[in-house]
């Protein structure tokens, strides 16, 4: 089944939406969002723990986003902004949910995928410990980045980083990373 | 220094050993943000005040900054070392266990003992 960006967005966008985006990622992009997000936030009903959580993890996502995000060749900005990326936050009874998604080269792949294994497989504490020694231990890449995003969403939300990778061209896949913050059971 | 939406506000005064950073630190680029600061730091660590205190008070920061914030405080180890008194007041809000969790996290790293402090919220 070939690949369709479309269905893929419509697919994230289930749940009541937040914020839905589909387009360029860059620094003015991500101020509004967090603007937006945030104020619809304050209107939510959720615990102020639960905002903070999901404000945090928006954060992050998105700067890893910004941080990751390929130039796609010639034949495929012909049909996408420029950095392009797509982003949907929603909410579905008790958990919000941010879906990410963007190109990836065929060549990265693997790596993205066993790092995200790799995550998912730790317990809480061993999260925590990889954090603190990435932290220490890892130098900031020129990318600006440090390696910790997807730890850190990870550990703070408590919940398994769901992800998919779809087959774009032979260059290229299409990476769908979903993000789950639960609120507390009372 | 005055905060942005995705910077906190800074303020050293190096004569009264005080060092205040609150609010956010989420900017895309940190290291850009932070290497005056580290830079302030060296330059302080020559002739420390005889007690230095230390106020953080972040609402969120990203993990762009957080390797920044464990250089500062890696700078404030090396003075902590030379025998100078060095307090480290750690700000949270209430119900914030992911900040509070971040202190202890460099707590555990740098071995200057925290003051965790949390904050009603308002």
């Amino acid at each position: 089944m070939a690949f369709n960006i479309q269905q893929s967005y419509s697919k994230m966008n289930e749940g009541e939406v937040l914020l839905a985006y589909k387009g360029s990622i860059n620094t003015d992009l991500i101020t509004n969002v967090l603007d937006v997000v945030e104020s619809k936030l304050e209107d939510a009903r959720s615990v102020s723990s639960v905002k903070k959580k999901v404000y945090s993890v928006l954060v992050e996502s998105l700067q890893n986003l910004y941080h990751h995000i390929e130039d796609l060749p010639g034949d495929m900005k012909e049909q996408f902004d420029t950095r392009f990326g797509i982003l949907v936050v929603s909410r579905m009874d008790d958990l919000y949910r941010i879906s990410t998604g963007n190109f990836v080269r065929s060549s990265k792949v693997k790596h993205l995928k066993e790092k995200i294994d790799k995550i998912n497989s730790l317990t809480r504490d061993e999260l925590k410990d990889m954090y603190k020694f990435v932290l220490n231990y890892q130098k900031i890449t020129d990318k600006g980045g440090g390696g910790l995003g997807l730890i850190d969403i990870a550990k703070k939300t408590g919940n398994k980083l769901e992800y998919s990778f779809q087959k774009y061209n032979n260059d290229y896949y299409f990476f769908n990373l979903n993000i789950y913050v639960t609120e507390p059971s009372e | 220094m005055e905060g942005s939406p995705k910077t906190p506000s800074v303020r050293f005064n190096a004569e009264k050993g005080i060092i205040e950073i609150k609010g956010r630190s989420i900017p895309e680029n940190a290291i850009e943000f932070y290497k005056p600061m580290v830079d302030w730091l060296d330059e302080y660590s020559r002739n420390p005040a005889k007690e230095t205190v230390v106020n953080f008070q972040l609402e969120y920061f990203n993990t762009s900054s957080s390797k920044c914030i464990l250089d500062l405080f890696k700078k404030l180890e090396a003075i902590h070392k030379e025998s100078r008194s060095v307090i480290i007041n750690w700000y949270y809000e209430e119900d914030d266990e992911d900040m509070l969790e971040a202190g202890e996290d460099y707590e555990s790293i740098i071995r200057i003992p925290f003051t965790m402090i949390e904050m009603e919220e308002q």
